[in-house]
């Protein structure tokens, strides 16, 4: 009657394989801090740390190549200058037969002799200049707001959280066009501010929920009762934890940014001519495609190079900053993790014993 | 008894006697209908957010919009009195926040049906006219697009998911990740330079190398292999069978210049059908379930009889879409009928399964029949062998019967659709992945399992429904937002709807049409969420709507 129900072999082998999962995972982060631990893991992060590098390649790329504003660059040509028409139609000189030739034009020029490498340098400028402003100021706003309508509740939170509401209910491509048109033509540091009053809602709403959820925890008790004040407690005591949200939300926001920020200056509601950005070149150049496409394909190249390494480092960073994320060890990394183990205890660990 | 207890305690009802006295009526009527007044307080707290959001834009608009400008750079001598006329026309003089209570006062006027949105002060045109035309052509393009990414993104989702870790769940990923980072306005021009000019380039010779054909069919098998996994031995059977099939059939396609005069035939219906029948029962009854298996063939066989007489209904004077519904209709009703008359025990399932075969098999018909009119449509004069439209939502000056005109249509909405699709296909599949993997994780899929389920019922009929609640509160909100039209897609390829109007209106300086725009928009949104709210509370019984 009291036989122990008998344990199926598949069973007994998941249980195994999380303890030997838990115990690699303990392994690795003996003694480590929890920013440690999320450093680490966004290292090993293979897709994020690649896309890091090329972001930042384009980033050095693009503020030295042509220079940025009184910094003169190492490219020959600025974004404006007229140059004799090289190549046929003035086609690209970048070539990868016969190993890399660079030419005087690797991205080609337009019709009238424009250097494209020099204008979608700039474009880059403009259009990164644009998504890290809105992507830091943005954030916090949203910041703010979340922090003040978690932490207080009550009116105050009833109140920003309506205002939050009005402020998604309109369509951001919709309000993004408008301000756009509003100041169209301006610098791209107004257009960028006038896009991050319109595109900090998620923030806000996603930093409320967690102050909401962290106000209640023991080390706020804590910090109350050692005398904190409330602007010390949200900002020292509550932000610090709420941090690997508010990462993760500010990369894809960022990404959602030059996206926003390229397609409203495409549509002539951005960035506008004499001005460049990657969008307004795609519109300038979309009627020449089938004669000149070297003119539409690299500032799309660009904007998709960009958003797509921002949004592979915000998964990278999400995996790093969730606690619940199992990565499945593989053999050698198993192995790896105890002649670590070893060498710094020189003991075998539980679980090379076990194994 | 009762008076001594009363007279025992008489504090605490003093105590709360005064509330109950202030508040009697709310709480009987919160007590006995708490779904309505949680309804009543949802609609008021949304009435306030549109409120305050129309306020937000129509002082946008008054900021950043200046009617007079195309004025002050005009050289026309009397350029002061047409200044003047304008700021009275458009009441400039008013300050915009009591103008902004003066076009809320029309809009309201609607609740005593004498309401108006306005108009347009460059065409002269009534708003709700203006809305009444965008809004059809819009959901017709974004409608489409919607359902089958919705389709599609969570066919893949629920694939990816099933297969965590695998080869084909990288690439998912990283495929769903490139679509996010890719700009619309992009995709869109290329889809015009490949998909309308290219492919109409290929059709006016479609042949391909032998090279080409051998290199998409290995490509294909490759894909498959991934799709099925499996271990080695039965991956390369896979990638070798499904290779050599699509080889066979892209040859068979091009040698036979199926591509000029497209048709499934009696045969391709029936092998489509069957394929269906069979597919469908497979992953909803098991073939096992005999009866299921035998209706929906039945009903695969019905649609292949009738295929020749149908010939001669599509072809009545006035055909037009009506018929189309009622004959769809008729077909599930077949369908449902096959299902009963074969009986047993759990009918509803043969029942099911023979209206959804019902519904393919007619649809496969259907694309039969205009397929039948490619061939003289291409070779018209006023389509010249160019198909595949990059603009507009038909050819001006053609007129055929009802099959040309959907045939015409659907080459115009190709295009557009594939760019939406492109762009709103990867979050639902991120999404559905997610949450398959969440809800595989449960504790009540180990339960399934543990009782000896097959792993199909536990994954269709225990965690893809689950899975799907998740989805349900983003579809509805995709759905109102739908009707805002895609502003980027709708000007690439100069689509008339709601996207057009916005860009035009704000282009030419027009408040009252975009005001319009948005009372569309932000209405549906924020019904949209209320809509959200309850679906999530009828489909998920841990989560209750309180008032």
């Amino acid at each position: 009657m009291t036989t122990p129900t008998p344990i199926s072999p598949q069973q007994l082998d998941g249980q195994h394989h999380d303890a030997v999962e838990n115990a690699i995972e303990l392994k690795e982060v003996e003694g480590l801090s929890q920013g440690r631990i999320v450093l680490r893991r966004f290292l090993r992060h293979r897709g994020a740390m690649a896309s890091a590098a090329v972001l930042l390649a384009v980033v050095v790329l693009a503020s030295t190549s042509i220079g940025w504003g009184p910094i003169p660059g190492w490219w020959k040509w600025a974004p404006n200058d007229l140059s004799p028409i090289v190549n046929d139609g003035g086609a690209p000189t970048l070539s990868f037969s016969g190993g890399i030739t660079i030419g005087e034009h690797p991205f080609g020029q337009d019709n009238i002799g424009k250097d494209v490498f020099a204008l979608v340098m700039r474009g880059t400028q403009q259009s990164l200049l644009v998504m890290f402003v809105i992507g830091l100021l943005a954030s916090a706003i949203g910041i703010a707001l979340g922090a003040f309508a978690g932490f207080f509740r009550g009116r105050l939170d009833n109140f920003l959280m309506r205002f939050t509401d009005m402020v998604i209910t309109i369509p951001v491509i919709m309000v993004g066009a408008i301000l756009g048109a509003w100041v169209g033509g301006a610098s791209p540091i107004t257009l960028a501010l006038a896009l991050a009053a319109v595109t900090w809602t998620s923030m806000a709403r996603l930093v409320r929920g967690e102050f909401l959820s962290l106000r209640e925890r023991e080390f706020v008790d804590a910090a109350r009762v050692a005398g904190a004040s409330n602007g010390r407690i949200m900002f020292k005591h509550i932000l610090p934890n709420a941090v690997g949200v508010i990462i993760v939300n500010a990369t894809l926001l960022m990404a959602a940014a030059i996206l926003l920020e390229t397609a409203l200056s495409y549509l002539g509601f951005g960035i506008t001519y004499p001005d460049v950005s990657l969008g307004n070149l795609i519109n300038e150049y979309q009627t020449a495609f089938a004669t000149r496409p070297w003119l539409f394909w690299w500032p799309g190249l660009f904007i998709v190079t960009i958003a797509l390494s921002i949004n592979f480092i915000g998964d990278g960073l999400r995996d790093a900053f969730d606690p619940r994320q199992r990565r499945i060890p593989t053999r050698r990394a198993l192995a790896r993790a105890d002649r670590r183990a070893q060498r710094k205890s020189g003991v075998p660990a539980a679980a090379t014993a076990e194994a | 008894m009762v008076t001594s207890e009363k007279s025992l305690a008489p504090a605490p009802v003093t105590a709360t006697a005064a509330p109950a006295a202030q508040a009697p009526r709310r709480r009987r009527l919160s007590a006995s209908a708490p779904t309505l007044t949680f309804i009543g307080r949802r609609l008021l707290s949304s009435a306030i957010v549109l409120l305050g959001a129309t306020f937000i834009v129509y002082m946008l608009l008054a900021y950043a919009l200046d009617p007079l400008e195309d004025l002050y750079a005009s050289s026309a001598p009397n350029k002061e009195q047409l200044i003047e006329a304008r700021i009275r026309l458009l009441d400039l003089d008013t300050p915009p926040v009591i103008r902004y209570f003066k076009w809320l006062a029309g809009v309201l006027g609607y609740l005593i049906g004498r309401g108006t949105l306005g108009e347009s002060w460059v065409t002269g045109q009534q708003v709700t006219d203006l809305l009444a035309s965008a809004i059809p052509s819009t959901v017709q393009l974004v409608g489409g697009a919607t359902v089958i990414a919705v389709a599609l993104g969570i066919t893949v989702g629920i694939a990816s998911a099933l297969r965590q870790y695998t080869g084909f769940d990288y690439s998912v990923t990283f495929m769903s990740f490139v679509l996010y980072s890719l700009p619309s306005f992009w995709v869109a021009v290329l889809l015009k330079l490949w998909g309308a000019i290219g492919f109409n380039d290929f059709l006016a010779d479609p042949t391909m190398s032998t090279t080409t054909i051998v290199l998409l069919a290995i490509l294909s098998g490759l894909v498959w292999q991934v799709l099925v996994g499996g271990d080695l031995r039965r991956r390369l059977v896979t990638f070798g069978m499904s290779a050599l099939a699509s080889g066979l059939v892209l040859w068979g396609v091009l040698a036979s210049g199926w591509l000029l005069d497209p048709s499934l035939g009696m045969a391709g219906i029936a092998v489509l059908g069957i394929a269906a029948a069979v597919g469908l029962t497979a992953m909803t009854t098991g073939l096992q379930n005999r009866r299921a298996l035998f209706s929906s063939l039945t009903v695969v066989a019905i649609g292949v009889a009738l295929w020749f007489p149908l010939k001669y209904v599509f072809v009545i004077d006035g055909f037009n879409g009506l018929w189309v519904l009622g004959l769809g209709v008729v077909a599930v009703g077949v369908g449902l009928l096959v299902g009963r008359l074969y009986g047993g025990p759990d009918y509803g399932q043969s029942m099911r399964n023979a209206a959804i075969t019902a519904f393919v098999v007619a649809g496969l018909i259907y694309v039969d029949r205009v397929m039948d009119v490619w061939k003289p449509y291409t070779n018209s004069s006023y389509i010249n062998g160019r198909p595949i439209a990059t603009i507009g939502s038909q050819t001006p000056g053609l007129n055929g019967d009802y099959w040309v005109e959907t045939l015409d249509r659907f080459t115009h909405l190709i295009l557009p659709t594939i760019a939406l699709i492109l762009i709103s296909f990867a979050s639902y599949t991120r999404y559905s992945r997610a949450s398959l993997l969440e809800v595989m994780n449960q504790d009540y899929i180990r339960t399934a399992r543990a009782k000896g389920l097959p792993e199909r019922v536990v994954t269709v009929r225990h965690a893809f429904r689950n899975a799907l609640i998740p989805l349900a509160t983003i579809i509805p909100l995709d759905i109102a937002a739908l009707f805002g039209g895609a502003i980027i897609t709708e000007r690439i390829f100069s689509w008339s709807g709601m996207g057009s109007l916005f860009i035009h209106s704000l282009g030419a300086r027009d408040a009252d049409p975009i005001m319009g725009y948005f009372l569309v928009v932000g209405t549906l949104l924020v019904l949209a969420n209320i809509v959200v709210d309850f679906v999530y509370a009828a489909l998920d019984p841990r989560i209750r709507v309180n008032a």
